[in-house]
């Protein structure tokens, strides 16, 4: 197959699908609030198109922030608790615990503490759990995949504590935190949209909010164009984090 | 004979699944050529853990007095570090030991020349053969001026001319510096071109079911495989092999 049809196979689709889910609107004179046509909600995107950016752009930021922060404590307590075995058996379990509690749960409690002049600090806290666990994971498994012979060969040159973890077991922890954080950042999207949800305060300006507000005026074309900015943001961060990781995949391992 | 460099006096290795080694006495002299040829599972690598030092003996006693810290390894993969280039590879063992970087590098430099990889040193090991990355591991065995050096089935991966061009060249190597070279490997013939003593043990846990001496000087040239001598002591060697086998049936 060559490259051209495989890049053209899929949007083709899309504009297929869209067709028919024009036509089918057109032909049966479905209610605009019921299911309004793709025209009409790129209608409404454009109308709207202010608002929705400043929308996506604080929902991005608040993802952003959150993966910033779940990456740092994330690599942070997987490199402490790398040192000591009895260290990584006292937190796993917490760390667990954490993974599977469903942020909606724990959001009521973030809102609270997180005051609630500040629904913001309660996203991205609760987006900062949802995309911590990816790179926990990661990391902690990275830290501790050093080939063995590499191992045997640092125990023969008498190597420290320091030597083993900057020249060996940092660097071979690289790809693991890399597959780490290419899914931590798309869980952060999708963690700051849940909690925008359920931190729900008239101060948040979040996509969430907006997709909310317009659904409950019974604002169809408006909700699809919210929920259609919220699908490409997804896309582009995945594409961009997919990219980041192949280059620096390409730079770790020289090709 | 002179004071061994490195000696295993009876050792036994048993692990938690069984027996591994032994018991087996093995002395290595300075700057001679030691091959180990068993079948698969006997404890060859066990035998080579020892000697450097990375495992204890459940019994009997490994003596490596004179080879502390004099002890370079090379495994049956290249083991490099997938991230580094070959100079930081090769550099590795120098860093650790403290040599300040720039001169460390210099070194590596210098030892990737002698395993012919002069305008590889940037290279990353993804980018070379699996020829080129064994000259890498060999470079990063001999930056230190090991006084022994293991060599654990280095040329298994490789393709046959690869692996016997690579055997001419640590030939060629231990000319330079003449450290004692243990050589382990399951193929008899690259066993009797290589070494000039072939120890031959039996299957796991392997003891020893003869030696060989191979009366020819180092390094050897290509021509040597179609000697009398050689093919006398690969015939001597696979009797050995054999027998380590019947007394297992037995």
């Amino acid at each position: 197959m060559s490259r051209l049809a495989n890049a053209v196979a899929p949007a083709a689709l899309i504009v297929l699908l869209l067709g028919v889910w024009e036509a089918l609107c057109r032909l049966l004179a479905v209610p605009v609030f019921l299911l309004p046509a793709p025209s009409a909600i790129a209608v409404a995107a454009v109308q709207n198109a202010p608002m929705l950016i400043a929308a996506a752009a604080n929902t991005l930021e608040m993802a952003i922030l959150a993966f910033v922060v779940a990456a740092g404590l994330a690599s942070a307590v997987a490199l402490l608790i790398s040192t000591h075995p009895l260290a990584e058996r006292a937190v796993q379990p917490l760390a667990v615990s954490l993974q599977v509690t469903p942020i909606m749960a724990i959001a009521p409690l973030a809102v609270i503490w997180a005051g609630l002049d500040h629904p913001d600090r309660a996203v991205v806290a609760l987006a900062a759990i949802v995309a911590f666990f990816p790179i926990f994971s990661g990391a902690l498994t990275g830290l501790k995949s050093a080939d063995p012979d590499l191992e045997r060969l640092f125990d023969l040159y008498g190597a420290g504590p320091f030597d083993r973890l900057f020249r060996l077991r940092l660097p071979s922890a690289v790809p693991f935190l890399l597959e780490g954080l290419k899914v931590a950042a798309g869980l952060a999207l999708i963690g700051a949209v849940v909690a925008e949800f359920v931190a729900r305060s008239g101060l948040s300006q979040g996509l969430a909010w907006r997709l909310m507000e317009a659904s409950n005026r019974l604002e169809t074309a408006k909700t699809f164009a919210a929920l259609f900015v919220l699908v490409l943001m997804g896309v582009a961060l995945n594409a961009l984090m997919q990219a980041g990781e192949r280059a620096a995949l390409r730079w770790w391992r020289g090709r | 004979m002179s004071e061994p460099l490195a000696a295993l006096e009876a050792v036994e290795v048993v692990y938690p699944r069984g027996p591994a080694l032994g018991p087996f006495s093995l002395a290595i002299q300075p700057g001679e050529i030691v091959g180990l040829v068993g079948p698969s599972g006997c404890g060859k690598s066990t035998a080579m853990r020892l000697l450097a030092g990375l495992e204890q003996p459940t019994r009997g006693r490994a003596h490596l007095g004179a080879a502390r810290g004099e002890t370079a390894v090379v495994f049956q993969s290249p083991t490099l570090m997938p991230w580094a280039s070959a100079r930081a590879n090769v550099a590795l063992p120098l860093e650790i030991g403290g040599m300040r970087h720039a001169e460390a590098r210099g070194r590596a430099d210098a030892a990737l020349a002698r395993v012919k990889l002069a305008g590889a040193e940037a290279a990353k090991p993804a980018q070379l053969s699996g020829g080129m990355a064994m000259r890498v591991s060999l470079a990063r065995a001999l930056v230190t001026d090991p006084e022994l050096l293991l060599l654990d089935e280095p040329f298994a991966a490789l393709d046959e001319i690869t692996r016997r061009a690579l055997g001419e060249d640590v030939h060629h190597l231990w000319a330079a510096s003449k450290p004692a070279i243990v050589f382990v490997t399951h193929n008899v013939e690259e066993a009797c071109f290589m070494a000039e003593r072939v120890v031959v043990m039996t299957p796991g846990p392997g003891r020893a079911a003869g030696e060989t001496r191979i009366d020819a000087s180092l390094p050897r040239p290509a021509g040597f495989r179609t000697s009398a001598v050689f093919r006398g002591a690969c015939e001597e060697v696979s009797q050995h092999l054999a027998a380590g086998m019947q007394g297992l049936a037995a």
